[in-house]
């Protein structure tokens, strides 16, 4: 083989490796996308750029909705289906849930935000999704929001659904545990 | 390389190895092409098969033959090995045959690796098809394996679903960068680029987009084995991954993937429209140019198999108008063709009819594309038997039309023997009826509000599903034909002379039919 050839060859091993990798990268770029655009429920934390104008704020209905993912028996609902809320300003909102098995369980919750478009101006500054949570068998509790609409929401929007799927991760977290402490 | 050297001392009659060892040990880029056609033929005849078993079941509604979860695994492996087991390795044994020949080379760059690409792919599908005696079946989560359905709710065998596509992976991509070595070092003195034959061009370009895509494809099963096995959750939103980001890299794969089975195609259908057009064909330039800019924007176009998933606006806008402006590079290669023959003396040998059947049915499939590329239209075809007509309006007629018309075409080239041009005009009208009675209703059906991948259906769709499984079964029994005429022909027949088509242009047909084991030790020249 010429030496042409065999720059050739390295090349395109090295394009193969290369687009290998990236397919990797694009699990990062995927939620940076999703955090610019506030798709998918990956809601910015931060308070910053909030416009609080409380006096100049408008009304806004928002819904809690709530989902149990597939073979999770909790009792999970929020504890008011709808709430009147003025944008620019804090509101509360709490989430009933109940470990109705015999067995000690840890669950996460997804939120997700309809319609898209609201989900950059909702700010959560507390949220029971920010942490796994730990119930006891039999035990019950309520999880908490705290959450404001940012007063430069587009006019067009006025009302909000904010959902939540819970998931059991229990089996899930012994899985990791396996592995930070088994090998 | 071996082969290079050897060719300086060896005298040239030196002929195949005797014996089954020749297959399994051959470097030589016409045996390796072969095996990879008859490969890739008998994963036809299979997936075929498959897809008769899905016809019969569909054939009246209600559950009739076979269960829904074995419905699901004959649906799912239908679609993988037609895609990775017959096109792809058909146009890679086209590419193979004719490559070196049409370049004036005298064998492929990398002969050993050439032997190993190929010898990894009876593996691998040994391995996928095994899957159907495993304890729970084999995958049935569709070809497009969409998480979590094929991670959280799989059954057992997707961990050999992903072993065999890593190996087909791999076989593709040093296929690939074979075909790449070979064209970007070993042309004839005078053979620039621009002079190419257009099927080389083709598969260079082919060749690119699987070196960019099929390691993301092997990412995404490598991820897939994670969440599986190691407990990742990539695509698990309980872990705090996401399942749609599979499909943002399944499409990111899947779309160039769709495009690398139909370039090759474009290549072919040029040679041989050119040919028994007795003309040159018209706007060779602007045809390299569409087929590079058709490559570029397969990139950036994946989501519209996904407008449904919940994007913004401006994405579904930006994706909606890329993916329509594929349809202008598509339109100048057809308008080229329709020129070529335009005024052209033109023959209808067996190879021109699947050539002009191409043109119009491909077209067909494009058009169709294009209804699903409008977003607000595409939230009512999606998931629909609109889009299956489609993909197989530009897969059977499009893809494997191409393949046999190339068939056709080089055949006497390969064996020496012209095939039964009676029985191959039999064969094209069995197909091209076939086909057409197959998939024509599936749009009328799609549009009506029939959803894909079901084992069972509403009835106002039962006339129509009747009618395309009298055509499935018409087109199937005919390659059983197109089997009997291939076989008939490599056993015998009328000689052919070197030229054997009357326009035939290109250095193929300046050497013997059949051609020589050994071709262009000396380079030609070409002006």
């Amino acid at each position: 083989m010429n030496k042409s050839a065999k720059r050739t060859l390295k090349y395109l091993s090295l394009a193969v490796f290369g687009m290998f990798f990236f397919s990797f990268a694009l699990v990062p770029l995927y939620d940076v996308f999703c955090e610019v655009t506030g798709l998918n429920g990956k809601i910015s934390q931060s308070e910053e750029g909030v416009s609080y104008e409380s006096n100049t704020g408008r009304d806004l209905t928002i819904q809690f909705v709530s989902h149990n993912a597939e073979q999770m028996p909790w009792i999970f609902r929020p504890s008011e289906k709808i709430m009147k809320v003025k944008t620019g300003k804090y509101s509360n909102a709490t989430f009933f849930v109940k470990n109705n098995t015999d067995k000690p369980m840890t669950a996460r919750a997804v939120p997700s935000v309809a319609p898209s478009n609201a989900n950059e101006y909702l700010k959560k500054l507390e949220c029971f999704c920010f942490e796994e949570q730990f119930l006891a068998p039999g035990e019950e509790a309520l999880l908490p929001v705290r959450f404001i609409f940012d007063s430069n929401i587009p006019e067009s929007i006025n009302n909000v659904a904010l959902s939540y799927t819970i998931f059991d991760i229990t089996n899930y977290n012994d899985m990791e545990m396996a592995h930070h402490d088994g090998r | 390389m071996s082969s290079v050297i050897e060719s300086h001392h060896d005298d040239h009659h030196h002929g195949p190895a005797k014996g089954l060892m020749r297959w399994l040990l051959t470097t030589n880029h016409k045996d390796i092409g072969t095996l990879y056609l008859w490969f890739s033929f008998a994963m036809f005849l299979i997936g075929g098969a498959m897809a008769m078993v899905i016809r019969a079941e569909l054939f009246q509604p209600g559950m009739q033959i076979v269960q829904p979860e074995f419905y699901n695994q004959m649906l799912t492996l239908h679609g993988l090995i037609m895609v990775f087991g017959a096109v792809m390795p058909a146009f890679v044994g086209l590419a193979n045959w004719l490559i070196p020949m049409m370049v004036g080379a005298p064998d492929m760059a990398l002969p050993r690796l050439n032997n190993l690409s190929f010898w990894l792919l009876p593996f691998a599908f040994g391995i996928l098809l095994s899957s159907l005696f495993m304890e729970g079946g084999a995958p049935n989560f569709g070809w497009t394996f969409y998480a979590p359905l094929s991670t959280t709710y799989a059954p057992p065998s997707v961990t050999f679903f992903i072993f065999s596509v890593h190996i087909m992976g791999a076989s593709s991509i040093m296929g690939s960068i074979n075909v790449i070595v070979t064209i970007m070092n070993m042309r004839a003195p005078g053979m620039d680029l621009m002079k190419m034959p257009l099927f080389v061009w083709s598969w260079l370009i082919t060749a690119y987009l699987l070196i960019a895509v099929m390691p993301v494809l092997a990412g995404a099963v490598t991820m897939m084995l994670m969440d599986i096995h190691f407990g990742t959750s990539f695509f698990n939103a309980a872990g705090g991954g996401d399942p749609v980001l599979f499909q943002h890299i399944f499409w990111f794969f899947g779309h160039p993937e769709v495009y690398i089975m139909i370039l090759p195609a474009f290549g072919i259908i040029s040679h041989i429209i050119e040919t028994f057009a007795r003309k040159q064909l018209f706007g060779y330039e602007s045809m390299v140019w569409a087929m590079l800019s058709i490559a570029i924007l397969s990139f950036v176009v994946w989501a519209h198999h996904m407008f449904t998933v919940g994007m913004p606006l401006a994405a579904e806008l930006f994706f909606m108008w890329a993916t329509m402006l594929i349809a202008v590079p598509t339109g100048v290669k057809v308008f080229n063709w329709v020129a070529t023959m335009f005024k052209g003396s033109i023959s209808f040998e067996t190879p021109m009819l699947f050539a002009i059947a191409f043109v119009v049915l491909f077209t067909i499939g494009g058009f169709s594309g294009l209804m699903l590329s409008i977003v607000p239209a595409d939230f009512q075809y999606h998931d629909t038997y609109f889009v299956v007509a489609h993909f197989h309006y530009v897969l059977v007629p499009g893809s494997i039309f191409s393949i046999m018309a190339a068939v056709y075409y080089w055949i006497p080239k390969w064996t020496g023997n012209m095939y039964d041009e009676r029985m191959g005009r039999l064969h094209f009208w069995l197909s091209f009826v076939g086909v057409n009675v197959t998939f024509f209703p599936q749009h009328w059906i799609g549009l009506a509000g029939m959803p894909r991948r079901y084992p069972d259906y509403a009835l106002q769709f039962a006339d129509w599903n009747m009618v395309s499984t009298a055509g499935a079964f018409l087109f199937g029994a005919s390659q059983i034909l197109f089997l009997f005429i291939v076989l008939k022909t490599v056993l015998g027949g009328k000689k052919a002379t070197p030229q054997v088509w009357e326009g035939a242009r290109g250095l193929e047909w300046s050497v013997e039919s059949p051609a020589p084991y050994h071709t262009f030790s000396t380079p030609p020249k070409v002006n």
